[in-house]
């Protein structure tokens, strides 16, 4: 009886100790090149497709450009410089923010209101964090030149495609450029394993030292090639875009009457399976930075 | 020839046999169909189960397949509440078999019919068995309700120790009536929205909608009816356990007038949530307290109870503090189940609340998906402390004694009460802990939660062999049970 009591002691302490631990640094991560170009967009003609888990016709009746990866801590960090260059982001505490001309407020339920003012566009300083800061310009950390940005904000997303006089993909753009006219589940088709997607448990080379709930991995790493053993099938989506489910969930554009919240689709690294399916839809307070949101643009 | 019979008999037509059948099918249901959950397909084990059985999933119809199987356990449940209302309430024989017969078969067509249509293709001749299927189980329904009929001067009582009415109402049976007419128009309320959808397949998750800003009355109609369903069955397992600790006393008149106000007002705020969205909350919250409260008081009556019976008489406050608790815990099973529904607070009711108040503060500020994750594991766990109480119950029922009834009852408790006390730390997680941290404080709750239901699971399955060796036993205990049944007016004869 007290060697089980013991046995149950020591059990007891070794959980609650690795509970007690801080949680995984900034992993140093494998450096892969996957040949595809982040600066590179694709080409969405316009044209019906099927939206939505039940497949309903919407028409896009114009062409537009999206990005072919999510933009990396490289676009953001050149971006960030710029803009502190010309003054339209401060700093103060680990907050990086910048002006945003506010929302019409409909005082629907729960709907908080957004009123012309500075709001936060990137967090620094987090363990997620792939941006810093060293008090002159910013850069990214060893290793994560092209991983997708994480924790920035919509109005951080907002805010970048703006400076360059691109914007955020509506929700119907965004789920097109995912999932073509056929009305597939996934931007490849149908089915997904660890070899398709960066999601929850996936196994990808990045995921050790960080748990299941894994890291980020670089733009477009899925695209058929092998990294150090481990296979990917090519997953773009039938316009050539890739990492249209997992890595990260991306901000979009639309603003609905009544609520204040903002739509992210995708799914993430952190995300089940079916969270990846393209019509799956998240939504966060606009502020929100989290190391699994991220985005891309369109023009 | 006869043994065979004798067995039908046994599993059909007594109470003991039908709770059993249901468990069992509510077991396998769970043991199959769970394999195919994100955590299993995380380890692989979702593919080799899609493969062995040959099922057929459809990315689209992952939402509608997930509403079958919760119907299909739903019925179950209900199934067990109504063989042990048919139990123990006093209503004819002929009607008790009719609702017995009817809920059968209503059930298993349901469960059978609608996990193939959900899992192997689409046949729809399968899913026509299954609405028939849960049409029966209405029909029981509307029987039961004609049987426990609180009015008729048969049921009429005079015990001063029961609530009732100076006409000899019996205030108990009319809050199991109230609660029985209740969940018909619950499930009526349900089944219209369902019937609207069409063929069935637009169909969603109440989690997944939970921010939309403008929800359509269907999808209300869903929300009101999957919560009170699930209300509905706690009360009338509440009810239950009053009857298996012959609840009586001031307690019981206090408690079973509240009961029925509890039950009356939470309903009627459930259906006005298609109405009058915006002041449903309103009715519901307030009306979940009387319920609550008489759940309160069946807790103190049962513990006291408890206290004195294993104190050879004493009352409890009168022995000590460790002699009393010390009675309490004499006997796992019943302790358990009032103590579960204690427990329930700590994991569903609080969370729950706090929830609410903090909505737009904290939890409006995260993505969906954590929300999601929140209102998910509050309604497991409720769930789940239903079946743990059902369990202790029918433990009892099956005649567990000694050492085998310590040895049933513990670690069901402790391990329920480890994995849903590890889920809800595990949902309210962000709460604490940044989302680039928590992996140790998932990993931990993860583990603790899978080692609580392994030890639930181990505990249910070696119940469930105990008895399928038993049932292969010439006279097993099933046949005692089996003459138990038709000694207390049960049986199909």
């Amino acid at each position: 009886m007290k060697k089980l009591k013991a046995a149950l002691l020591i059990f007891i302490s070794s959980v609650l100790l690795a509970a007690c631990s801080a949680g995984h640094a900034t992993p140093d991560v494998p450096v892969f090149q996957t040949g595809v170009d982040p600066e590179e967009w694709a080409t969405v003609p316009s044209g019906a497709f099927q939206m939505g888990q039940f497949n309903e016709q919407v028409n896009i009746s114009y062409n537009y450009q999206i990005m072919i990866t999510e933009v990396t801590n490289r676009q953001y960090a050149a971006f960030l410089n710029q803009a502190m260059e010309d003054g339209s982001i401060t700093i103060t505490g680990d907050e990086i923010s910048g002006y945003y001309q506010g929302d019409d407020f409909h005082a629907g339920r729960h709907e908080v209101e957004i009123i012309p003012g500075n709001y936060i566009y990137y967090l620094l300083d987090e363990t997620d964090s792939r941006i810093v800061y060293d008090g002159y310009q910013f850069s990214v950390k060893t290793g994560y030149d092209d991983h997708p940005v994480t924790m920035v904000s919509w109005f951080g997303a907002q805010a970048y495609a703006s400076y360059y006089e691109w914007r955020l993909p509506t929700e119907a753009e965004w789920e097109k450029a995912a999932r073509g006219t056929d009305g597939r589940p996934y931007p490849w088709g149908n089915g997904i394993g660890p070899d398709y997607a960066n999601y929850y448990n996936s196994s990808d080379p990045f995921e050790e030292g960080t748990g299941a709930i894994g890291n980020t991995t670089p733009a477009g790493f899925y695209n058929g090639k092998t990294y150090g053993g481990f296979d990917t099938q090519d997953c773009a989506s039938p316009y050539g875009v890739y990492d249209m489910a997992g890595n990260v969930w991306e901000w979009t554009a639309d603003i609905y009457t009544g609520t204040h919240l903002r739509y992210l689709r995708g799914g993430s690294k952190a995300s089940y399976g079916y969270d990846l399916r393209a019509w799956t839809r998240n939504s966060a307070h606009p502020a929100f930075c989290g190391p699994d949101t991220g985005f891309r643009v369109v023009k | 020839m006869q043994a065979i019979y004798q067995r039908l008999n046994f599993i059909f037509c007594s109470t003991r046999g039908l709770v059993l059948l249901a468990i069992a099918m509510i077991s396998a249901v769970t043991m199959i169909f769970g394999t195919l959950s994100a955590n299993m397909a995380a380890f692989g084990i979702k593919d080799i189960a899609v493969d062995f059985f040959n099922m057929d999933l459809v990315e689209a119809e992952r939402e509608g397949r997930i509403i079958i199987i919760y119907h299909s356990i739903a019925v179950a449940v209900v199934a067990i509440e109504v063989y042990l209302m048919t139990h123990i309430l006093l209503m004819k024989k002929s009607l008790r078999f009719f609702i017995n017969t009817l809920i059968t078969a209503g059930y298993i067509s349901a469960m059978v019919f609608g996990m193939i249509f959900a899992y192997f293709g689409h046949n729809y001749i399968f899913h026509g068995i299954y609405i028939f299927g849960l049409s029966l189980v209405f029909f029981s329904g509307v029987l039961l309700a004609a049987a426990v009929w609180p009015w008729s001067k048969e049921y009429r009582i005079t015990n001063p120790d029961y609530s009732h009415t100076k006409g000899g109402l019996d205030i108990e049976r009319t809050a199991f009536f109230v609660a029985v007419i209740a969940t018909l128009g619950s499930a009526l309320y349900g089944a219209v929205a369902g019937s609207l959808y069409g063929n069935g397949f637009q169909t969603f998750l109440a989690e997944d909608i939970v921010r939309e800003v403008h929800r359509s009355s269907l999808q209300l109609a869903v929300i009101g009816h999957l919560h009170i369903m699930l209300t509905l069955i706690a009360i009338i397992l509440t009810l239950i356990i009053g009857r298996w600790f012959d609840f009586k006393g001031i307690l019981h008149k206090i408690a079973m007038p509240l009961m029925i106000a509890g039950t009356i007002i939470v309903t009627l705020g459930s259906w006005a949530v298609v109405p009058f969205e915006e002041i449903a909350h309103s009715i519901i919250s307030p009306g979940s307290m009387p319920a609550a409260i008489a759940a309160l008081l069946l807790v103190i009556f049962g513990w006291r109870k408890l206290i004195k019976e294993n104190l050879s008489g004493q009352e409890a406050g009168k022995t000590g503090f460790w002699k009393s608790f010390s009675a309490l815990l004499q006997d796992p099973l019943k302790f358990g189940s009032l103590w579960q529904m204690v427990f329930m607070n700590f994991v569903v009711t609080i969370p729950g609340i706090f929830a609410a108040i903090k909505l737009d503060e904290i939890f409006r500020m995260w993505p969906l998906r954590e929300e999601r994750i929140l209102i998910t594991g509050h309604w497991h766990a409720l769930a789940g402390i239903i079946a743990t109480i059902i369990l202790l119950y029918y433990a009892d029922m099956a005649g567990l004694k000694g050492k085998a009834r310590h040895w049933f009852a513990w670690p069901l408790i402790i391990g329920s009460n480890l994995a849903f006390a590890s889920v809800t730390i595990y949902s309210l997680k962000r709460l604490f802990v940044s989302q680039s941290a928590e992996q140790p404080l998932v990993d931990l709750t993860m583990l603790l939660a899978d080692i609580g239901m392994f030890v639930v699971i181990a505990v249910l399955l070696v119940l469930l062999i105990w008895r399928a060796i038993d049932f292969f036993q010439k006279k097993g205990r099933w046949a005692k049970e089996l003459a138990e049944s038709s000694g207390e007016g049960g049986g199909c004869q």
